[in-house]
């Protein structure tokens, strides 16, 4: 059997002080030598296992044959976003998995064969796919799509395919939500999301940065101004934090702090960029998915000497992508698994001293199907550290919900929307996401983007509605 | 890109700025914020809306120059542009008819006071002011300030105008003769603390409005919380106003100097060893 491409990476030692990327992608021998492999099923698994539908065996095929702009056009009728996906979409439980070639060897590596298609037509200048005259036709019915994330980006992409005129409204001044603020350079160079989100406005989307969406306008002002169909996909956007005593310590910060300061602000460029991180000798963070694996690694990279993950389940339990913890681990970070944090001590100047933690060992399996950690009795112990990184997840942000009319919410405070069509209670506006399911990946939120503008081309093109 | 109107010097280390601002101006409350960035490298900086007219559309911004992005901000000239102005933001401050509202205000903290007693005075309050600065020349929008009020106490640490000390002095004055409905107290940390002392010895209530260090200022990064009551609150999106008997102004005044030396040092444009990384 053939034996899959290893994509080329920076040495460990090396790219633990640096922000460049991580992985550098296949040369394209490599590229035609893995698409090759392809075995070409009659029924590729693959195709269903990708949540934007992309023709997967028909890209391999022109990878293939050396044709990297057919591949590239095959990709493009369904994915606004290739360089993006391929670099951070968790393909090992989606279209990889289900590749044939892996039920005995290793799947094609499908990731890394988008991303270079992909950063092949950006290097070589193709240009991305344009509306046709016949799409043009719709221009006239103007569409809203509130945030700019992965679900927004796709969203408006299609509906801007489809001939619609979208208006694309991000409360950040740059567009990409958390592909801008949240994913770091080294595993998602932002020049990489200013060409992506670039060729947005090549579809004729028009972007408009810093508007709030229930301060700077209403949903029912986008209905005034008429706007006729309103997608939501604000994500989640609000920091949980342990509720532990000490966390309002100065070092104590959300993984959206950190992130935010180091991505969107370039603090790891400061004093040449004006906002500043404190970062310290040791740095801690808590939980264990990706979000808490790019922190961990960001803290290494600003110079911190020891950095480590502390999460109160195992390892067999941490939620992040196995390629971003063995990264990690490779880098140096330390794992203390089943370790629970207690509360967080500070000095007189109110900043980070240390963290105490309790043992934690495994019970039986609680709701989420994991089993319960429980505290082990006397085990408690001292960490000193100078930094914390809260990585525990995200709730709905209230801004946009408290201030829309008629708007319902689930029990847990995200927005309710209908299954099949996504429209939430409010008639004409449409919700997917983060803020439908809580915290989830890109390219979930990529697919509910996808499936919303379908639906919302559906709505518009209902004359009962 | 956001115009500055007009540029006017309130202290040397203070500048008044009227932006072109239609849409934040159309729906702007007192109590509101907005975040400006003044340059790619900027930092997001959030001021409150000292001013602001509906019909011209336009808001007016104070700012201090404190680290090396407000004082460019304060460099910044009419005719000149922000790059990014995103607002309003933060809770309004509900404006009520109380009674008699005594209104403290301590160096840049007229800024935000003011259009909240603006609007306190115009819904019929008797507004009382307390304004206080290190000295005189630093005393900003008295003018502002005595256009609505029944009366206006001065004080400076140095004596060279007014009452000789702080605030709490004739604050203390005017609760000992006075019925106070309520105090609103806005100013540096060490003065809102002092004065919600005084208020609570006469448990008059008192709201003061807190200037948290933040990044996004929509709720997302939690740079700001802030504990009021025993509970982590945002300042961005639950405040920037809170009882002021309840706020925690320690850990507030802590969490205020984290940042105090590299913004220093960045002013001072020292490189701390940052040579050699990559853009």
């Amino acid at each position: 059997m053939s034996v899959r491409q290893d994509m080329p990476k920076q040495d460990p030692a090396v790219r633990r002080s640096n922000f460049d990327e991580v992985a550098l992608g296949f040369t394209a021998e490599q590229a035609v030598a893995e698409a090759k492999r392809c075995l070409k099923c009659k029924k590729p698994l693959c195709r269903e296992g990708c949540p934007v539908e992309i023709d997967i065996p028909a890209f391999l095929a022109c990878v293939a044959s050396g044709d990297f702009a057919g591949a590239l056009g095959n990709i493009q009728e369904k994915n606004s976003l290739p360089a993006i996906c391929g670099r951070v979409c968790p393909q090992e439980n989606q279209c990889e998995f289900r590749c044939i070639l892996g039920k005995k060897g290793s799947p094609i590596a499908i990731g890394a064969l988008e991303r270079f298609v992909a950063d092949w037509g950006r290097k070589n200048k193709v240009k991305a796919k344009a509306r046709t005259a016949g799409e043009k036709q719709q221009e006239k019915t103007k569409v809203a799509v509130i945030g700019s994330g992965p679900a927004g980006l796709t969203a408006a992409a299609d509906l801007a395919l489809m001939g619609y005129q979208v208006t694309l409204f991000e409360s950040l001044h740059a567009a990409g939500g958390v592909l801008r603020y949240g994913i770091p350079e080294f595993r998602l160079p932002k020049s990489i999301v200013d060409y992506e989100v670039g060729n947005l406005s090549n579809l004729g989307v028009e972007i408009k940065t810093n508007y709030l969406v229930g301060k700077t306008i209403t949903v029912q002002e986008l209905f005034d101004q008429g706007y006729q169909g309103i997608f939501i996909s604000t994500g989640a956007g609000l920091p949980r934090f342990l509720q532990i005593p000490g966390e309002n310590l100065n070092g104590v910060f959300s993984a959206n702090e950190f992130l935010t300061r180091v991505n969107l602000m370039k603090a790891y460029l400061f004093p040449k960029y004006d906002t500043p991180i404190k970062i310290g000798k040791r740095v801690a963070v808590v939980g264990a998915g990706n979000v808490a694996m790019d922190s961990a690694r960001t803290a290494l990279r600003l110079g911190a000497e020891e950095s480590m993950i502390i999460y109160r389940r195992s390892r067999t339990e941490m939620p992040a992508r196995l390629e971003e913890i063995e990264n990690a681990e490779a880098e140096g970070v330390a794992l203390h698994l089943l370790t629970n944090p207690v509360r967080i001590l500070g000095n007189e100047q109110g900043n980070v001293r240390s963290i105490v933690c309790e043992k934690m060992e495994l019970g039986a399996a609680d709701a989420s199907g994991r089993r319960r950690p429980l505290p082990v009795a006397g085990s408690e112990f001292e960490i000193p550290l100078d930094t914390v990184v809260i990585a525990i997840g995200q709730g709905p942000n209230p801004i946009l919900l408290r201030n829309t009319d008629h708007l319902e919410l689930d029990e847990r405070g995200y927005i309710k929307t209908d299954p099949e069509t996504l429209m939430t209670s409010i008639p004409g506006v449409f919700a997917g996401g983060d803020i439908v399911t809580g915290a989830a990946t890109v390219i979930a939120a990529m697919g509910a983007g996808k499936k919303a503008a379908r639906s919302i081309k559906k709505y518009l093109e209902n004359p009962d509605r | 890109m956001v115009k500055i109107l007009e540029k006017k010097q309130l202290t040397p280390s203070i500048q008044k700025f009227i932006l072109e601002a239609p849409l934040i101006a159309g729906k702007v409350q007192p109590g509101h914020f907005v975040i400006v960035r003044h340059s790619e490298k900027g930092e997001r900086i959030p001021l409150t809306v000292a001013d602001f007219d509906r019909e011209q559309g336009t808001i007016t911004i104070v700012c201090q120059g404190m680290g090396k992005s407000t004082k460019e901000i304060n460099r910044m000239q009419a005719g000149d542009f922000f790059i990014d102005l995103l607002g309003p933001l933060g809770t309004a401050y509900p404006i009520k008819r109380l009674g008699t509202v005594v209104c403290v205000a301590g160096g840049l903290g007229v800024a935000p006071l003011y259009p909240k007693a603006k609007a306190l005075a115009a819904v019929g309050n008797r507004i009382i002011a307390i304004l206080g600065a290190q000295r005189k020349e630093l005393l900003i929008m008295s003018a502002e300030m005595e256009s609505i009020s029944e009366k206006v106490l001065y004080s400076t640490d140095d004596g060279s105008f007014g009452h000789h000390g702080f605030v709490t002095s004739p604050l203390r004055e005017v609760l000992q003769e006075e019925k106070v409905d309520e105090v609103l107290a806005i100013g540096p940390v060490p003065m809102m603390a002092a004065a919600v002392k005084v208020t609570k010895e006469f448990n008059v209530p008192t709201v003061v409005s807190l200037n948290a260090l933040m990044i996004d200022g929509t709720g997302m990064c939690g740079g700001c919380r802030v504990t009021v009551g025993g509970e982590t609150k945002f300042s961005c999106v639950d405040g920037p106003a809170f009882d002021g008997h309840r706020v925690d102004f320690d850990e507030l005044a802590k969490r205020q100097r984290y940042y105090r030396e590299m913004e220093e040092a960045a002013d001072h444009r020292c490189r701390l060893g940052l040579e050699g990384v990559k853009e």
